[in-house]
């Protein structure tokens, strides 16, 4: 059973749902970035969606694109992201990594160099927002080969046959974008997310994860009751940016400037018991 | 030859999914994915129907101006003493270039499909206009997203689109170009899909983009073989555009695919000179790979980022080209080169002072490959050169370049 896999029935099991937080690795650069992921499990994260950068975040909103850009100041590499996630795993070998991106940085790496390095790694999954089920062909059977788990996108947009077809590629989760837009967005509709998940049930078994636009602890309180996994980003980034690129940050004051992950931890794990 | 032959005889592209080759395809966010299933669907129903070819040729004839002349430019051919040079005269189109060929046919589309808002992308403002014109003319709202360094360097044409009733969205991400305000627009497409229509302005994007682009600025090859023939009783002999997503350049192209005896040349911009990394040549000094939507000869660099480009000439200053140039440099179909932002100023002077013609800097680029090439060919050669846009938006950039004040 994958770690992902493993998270998700462990969670069920005390009757949890899954807090996934979104950082981009070397934000503001790759030592703070792997103190911010020790930061976010203390904080009650249960898997760490780690996005490498790349120059044309399309699908993201402003918080994310300019994550985007200072990482990429600091000239952050797919290989360094990658070798984030190995000093990660000498402390940490439970919670999962997702590493999230756009496709053109793993093409150029080349898609079995790709694999194997993250096997290697220790990374679990993998999210290419750019990719959709067809033209996933060789990567998703390379990945899977590999024993990664791959995370697709469904989107309120979505069909009904569209559903099925990514349900059956993927694997670990299901990532639910809440709404039409971009990262970060603002007009978040939790009942039509409400409506949607159920309606991606009936497609697949996989635990569902919701993102795009969850900001506070209230809304991950109530994305929680329905969904499995709430995915936070913009939010967080919010704060990270604060950070500055040359200081050396405490393990203390990275938990400390994480603390909204622990308030929507709170919160979430109320709401579950209440129902 | 005759194998070669059949291969191009059979040419059709794209396939369902998109894909010319290895290229092109679907590559964007699942959001978007059943919007431009949706346009697929539409476009082949419509595509169908002679009723809406009526209404684009109708449109064309009537609003464009359209055919555009193929002018046989006796002074330029004198001077250079070559090859006879063809200009085909999209720069006489109304708003100024090639690019309203295409905004007519998707306006249609959009208006079809029951969408009250358009957005688009522009580089050097000509596709902005275009369809801010068409918006204008249908009474549908309006975004025109331009990066803030092209929104300086091509002030008149922002204006225009201003008077045109469009809202034109300063994009100052990566780097303040034609790519960023691609990407913008298709964050903000994603965001307002239910009742927004997005026109690209060029043969790349996600499928189907480039096939639709292709179909509608086809027209320009269409006539030029109609001419052609008239003026000269045979097909020319090579065909000569520029190309950054390269729009002018396929629809130029394409109708000759099948038609091997004629050579077709992209010249895309050579900046500073391909040596320095200054440029926009993706098809001359790039690599495959995946930029909005679609995979194609990008500049990137080893780690997969895009590369900032430079060149004088904003419609070409683009990382990528569209899919189908990809795929004929790969089956060896098109041949593509570049020029430099100097070659092609000093073309922009020689067609304005030769011609009494002032061309577009985009447009400068396929006349220096000309300069250079015509010389060495004989005079029974016809070679017919895309002036895919005027050059009035660039005075001002030829008049910094030049030190004079206005």
């Amino acid at each position: 059973m994958s770690r992902i896999s493993q998270c998700f029935s462990q969670l069920k099991t005390q009757g949890k749902k899954a807090l996934i937080p979104y950082i981009t690795a070397g934000d503001p650069n790759l030592e703070t970035s792997l103190g911010l992921m020790h930061a976010l499990v203390v904080n009650g994260a249960d898997v760490i969606e780690l996005g490498f950068p790349f120059s044309d975040p399309s699908a993201d909103g402003p918080v994310i694109q300019r994550a985007v850009e200072r990482s990429l100041a600091m000239h952050t590499r797919l290989i360094d992201v990658l070798d984030l996630v190995k000093k990660f795993r000498t402390s940490n070998n439970i919670t999962p990594i997702v590493l999230m991106g756009y496709l053109n940085p793993v093409e150029c790496m080349g898609y079995q160099i790709f694999a194997d390095a993250c096997l290697s790694a220790g990374v679990d999954g993998v999210l290419l927002v750019d990719m959709p089920p067809e033209e996933a062909g060789d990567l998703h059977a390379i990945l899977r080969g590999a024993g990664l788990d791959t995370i697709f996108l469904v989107a309120p947009t979505t069909n009904a046959q569209r559903a099925e077809t990514i349900c059956k590629l993927s694997s670990g989760y299901v990532y639910y974008v809440s709404l039409k837009g971009v990262t970060g967005a603002g007009h978040l509709d939790v009942e039509s997310v409400v409506s949607n998940l159920t309606l991606l049930r009936q497609h697949t078994t996989l635990p569902l994860g919701v993102g795009f636009g969850i900001s506070d602890s209230e809304t991950a309180a109530r994305i929680a009751t329905v969904a499995d996994a709430v995915v936070v980003g913009s939010a967080l980034i919010n704060k990270i940016e604060q950070l500055k690129n040359n200081v050396n940050y405490s393990a203390a004051e990275l938990v400390a400037h994480t603390a909204l992950i622990r308030t929507m931890r709170v919160a979430m794990d109320a709401s579950n018991k209440c129902n | 030859m005759s194998n070669i032959d059949n291969r191009f005889a059979n040419y059709n592209y794209p396939d369902v999914g998109g894909h010319f080759g290895p290229y092109g395809g679907i590559f964007v966010g699942e959001t978007l994915i059943p919007a431009l299933e949706a346009l697929t669907r539409q476009y082949e129903v419509m595509k169908q129907d002679p009723a809406f070819w009526a209404e684009i040729d109708h449109d064309l004839t009537h609003y464009v101006g359209r055919p555009s002349p193929l002018y046989h430019a006796q002074r330029m051919t004198q001077k250079l003493g070559g090859a006879q040079i063809l200009l085909k005269r999209e720069d006489l189109n109304h708003t100024g270039a090639h690019k309203v060929n295409n905004t007519i046919g998707q306006a249609l589309l959009a208006r079809a499909m029951g969408k009250t808002r358009i957005i688009a992308e522009t580089g050097a403002g000509q596709h902005g206009v275009a369809t801010a014109t068409v918006a204008a003319r249908l009474g549908l709202e309006c975004h025109v997203f331009m990066g803030t360094e092209d929104i300086k360097r091509q002030s008149a044409n922002v204006f225009r689109m201003k008077m045109l009733g469009a809202n034109v969205v300063g994009v100052s991400s990566g780097s303040c170009t034609l790519k960023d305000a691609l990407n913008e627009a298709l964050r903000d497409w994603a965001t307002n899909v239910d009742n927004t229509y997005y026109i690209i302005g060029t043969v790349a994007g996600p499928h189907p983009y480039p096939m639709l682009v292709r179909d509608f600025q086809s027209v320009i090859g269409r006539e030029v073989k109609q001419q052609s023939m008239a003026q000269f009783g045979r097909l020319p002999d090579s065909l000569v555009a520029c190309v950054g997503g390269g729009s002018n350049a396929i629809g130029l192209f394409y109708p000759f695919i099948a038609d091997t005896q004629v050579r077709m040349i992209g010249v895309e911009a050579g900046g500073l000179g391909i040596a320095t990394g200054k440029h926009a040549a993706p098809l001359t000094a790039g690599q495959p790979g995946v930029l909005h939507g679609n995979r194609t000869y990008l500049m990137k660099d080893a780690d997969g980022q895009i590369i900032e480009t430079h060149s004088v000439s904003a419609g070409l200053d683009y990382p990528g080209v569209g899919p189908e140039h990809s795929w004929l440099k790969d089956i060896q179909r098109a041949e593509y080169t570049s020029v430099t932002d100097a070659e092609a100023l000093d073309a922009f002077r020689f067609l304005t002072r030769c011609e009494g013609i002032i061309p577009a800097l985009e447009s400068s680029h396929a006349i220096a490959y000309a300069m250079q090439v015509a010389p060495t060919l004989p005079s029974t050669h016809i070679m017919v050169l895309n002036l895919s846009g005027r050059g009035d938006k660039d005075l001002q950039t030829i008049a910094e370049i030049d030190n004079i004040q206005l």
